[in-house]
């Protein structure tokens, strides 16, 4: 019993250190928002009286509030439409007999070796290069597939500097699309012929039937798009030159800017507020996450 | 193929898959095949134009003048992923294994280690910047008052590389534990029970049993971390070193935390217009990916993909 209770007690001591250090730098951050400008640069960890005017700084006058604006922006349109699109497509997939079907997801699950951060010098080509300006340009191009396949991209769609950069390149996902075809294979057949000959429309199936089914994926599947797309550097670095578009991540960077003088406290306030809608969301849908996730490990 | 499919028609399936279809034609395979194109040409800065150059991009980054640095990159790139998947990697195991032990408040000790989930790379980099600035960072005014001494954390070479492992380590605790968490639910503890009556100890236990009851959540955050290492800790080492500092010899050819994307970002977008060696690199980056995935799909076996891209 006491062999027991020092193992236990050794188990707490671990936990606790662990949780504190997974812990001490976010906290850190939390504790230097809320300090006036002069404690800020010391090692103090006592919270001060700051902090309303350090968020009210970071937001106004350091623009983080446009900066989360665009983050929300995108990240919801990208979360909505990828879920949408992979539902679509893993309805097909599944509910539906069509010729090449094997070729066709296997295209779609390749793109999963293709992650964007690797592409990003020819998708910039493709995303901020000018349209052709005419329908004739446009015809004349269309109508040399050596001049497309083999030679550097001499259109694009004229989108650096929008919003749409950010978003249209996202929509499609093979992670989204695999993880709706696997749940719904696992969804008995006989649902999907009962409602077949209840009349009900492929359509109506989707609505009544196969989307009140799905909400634990389609809560992961939101949990991991929201969390990516809030996060992503890299891509909105490079296309996005306007500091008025700009997102959170990046926007943090530029909050830090170059030389002397950074405003510490306003940035790590701008870094514990970045960390808040993604939180939300995963505490929000946590439960769904564990169970939609729990449910397609154990197929 | 297996399928369910209950409804027949002959457009439906098409107009579904559709704009999935036509978003991975133009913003996936299009620049795939343009990367290749791309990194057959070289342009010139000063004309705007772009010649045909067959594989000399290639040749050029691994026997030309500058192969040292690209050389160098590669292997760093590739340190620097182990270092991150391996201490990533066997830090969470072991504690997501202890927090879902049957103690009291495990629930409270799940929460609190996998909270930070959704912490980003900028945001870890930008507090890592402030807690270890050498001048005015936290850290060394407590290394000062207690030892006297004040690193210089960010450009010091091999202590500026530690401390980008270290950042990247930290920041991925969080994701690895809630996935290994999820995983230890489907571990039978019918199991642990009748190894403990055999008289097996905790270690034994969790080599003999636990561990490769996880290796196919292993696998698959093998493949996640070494993601996140070759593309999504751009931010964090662009924030904390911006790729630097060069190191010593025989590593300065190249910033000691530049890796094979930053170099990519570095030669595509730094000003010198080296569009057709950026992507080269990528392609080459790209081929590493491609051996990981299908090494990860042979291994992992059939699991759930739940890296995202």
């Amino acid at each position: 019993m006491t062999h027991q209770r020092r193992t236990s007690w050794i188990l707490h001591a671990v936990l606790i250190v662990a949780s504190l250090i997974v812990a001490f730098p976010i906290l850190f951050a939390l504790l230097k928002s809320t300090q006036i400008r002069s404690v800020v640069l010391s090692p103090s960890l006592i919270p001060g009286p700051a902090f309303l005017e350090n968020v009210r700084n970071v937001f106004l006058n350091a623009n983080l509030l446009i900066f989360m604006r665009n983050s929300f922006i995108v990240a919801i349109a990208v979360t909505v439409g990828k879920t949408l699109l992979s539902l679509m497509a893993g309805m097909a997939l599944v509910y539906f007999r069509f010729p090449f079907k094997r070729f066709v997801f296997g295209m779609i699950l390749l793109t999963l070796m293709i992650p964007v951060e690797v592409l990003i010098v020819p998708l910039f080509d493709v995303i901020s290069l000018q349209p052709p300006g005419t329908w004739e340009e446009w015809w004349a191009w269309l109508q040399r597939p050596d001049r497309i396949l083999f030679q550097p991209a001499e259109y694009g769609f004229g989108w650096a500097n929008t919003y749409f950069a950010m978003i249209v390149p996202f929509l499609a996902s093979a992670t989204g699309t695999f993880l709706f075809r696997q749940h719904f294979m696992a969804i008995p057949r006989s649902l999907a012929d009962a409602s077949r000959i209840d009349g009900a429309t492929p359509w109506q199936f989707l609505q009544r039937v196969l989307i009140p089914m799905s909400w634990n994926t389609i809560g992961a599947l939101a949990v991991i798009e929201f969390v990516y797309v809030w996060n992503q550097y890299l891509w909105p670095k490079v296309i996005i030159r306007r500091e008025e578009l700009q997102v959170v991540q990046v926007g943090l960077n530029l909050i830090i800017g170059t030389g002397e003088g950074v405003e510490w406290g306003y940035v790590m306030a701008g870094a514990v507020l970045s960390l808040v809608p993604p939180l939300i969301v995963f505490m929000l849908l946590q439960e769904q996450f564990m169970r939609g996730f729990a449910l397609s490990e154990s197929k | 193929m297996k399928d369910n499919a209950a409804f027949t028609s002959r457009v439906l399936p098409w107009l579904l898959l559709l704009p999935s279809f036509i978003i991975l034609l133009v913003f996936i395979y299009y620049p795939a095949i343009q990367a290749w194109v791309l990194s057959l040409h070289r342009s010139n800065l000063f004309l705007g134009t772009r010649r045909f150059v067959g594989f000399d991009n290639f040749t050029f980054m691994f026997t030309g003048t500058l192969s040292a640095k690209y050389i160098q990159v590669v292997v760093q790139t590739f340190a620097y992923g182990a270092l991150v998947v391996g201490l990533g990697l066997g830090i969470s195991v072991v504690l997501a294994t202890l927090a879902s032990q049957d103690i009291r408040g495990a629930r409270i000790y799940r929460l609190l280690l996998i909270w930070p989930f959704a912490l980003s790379p900028a945001v870890a980099g930008t507090i890592f910047l402030f807690m270890f600035n050498p001048d005015i960072g936290s850290v060394n005014e407590v290394l000062d008052a207690l030892f006297g001494i004040k690193p210089r954390w960010l450009d010091t070479p091999y202590l500026a590389f530690s401390l980008v492992v270290i950042a990247s380590v930290w920041k991925n605790l969080g994701y690895n534990i809630v996935f290994y968490l999820a995983a230890l639910q489907n571990v039978p503890k019918e199991l642990n029970e009748a190894a403990a009556i055999d008289g097996a100890g905790p270690i034994q236990r969790f080599f003999r049993i636990t561990f490769p009851m996880l290796s196919p959540m292993t696998f698959f955050l093998l493949f996640t971390n070494l993601t996140f290492a070759f593309f999504e800790s751009f931010g964090l080492i662009d924030i904390v070193t911006k790729g630097g500092p060069v190191g010593p010899e025989p590593f300065d050819a190249a910033g000691l935390t530049t890796t094979m994307i930053y170099q990519v970002t570095l030669d595509g977008f730094g000003g010198s217009g080296n569009t057709g060696i950026a992507a080269a690199l990528g392609n080459i980056i790209l081929l590493f990916t491609a051996i990981i995935t299908v090494l990860q799909f042979r291994y992992g076996g059939r699991r759930v993909q739940y890296g995202d891209n």
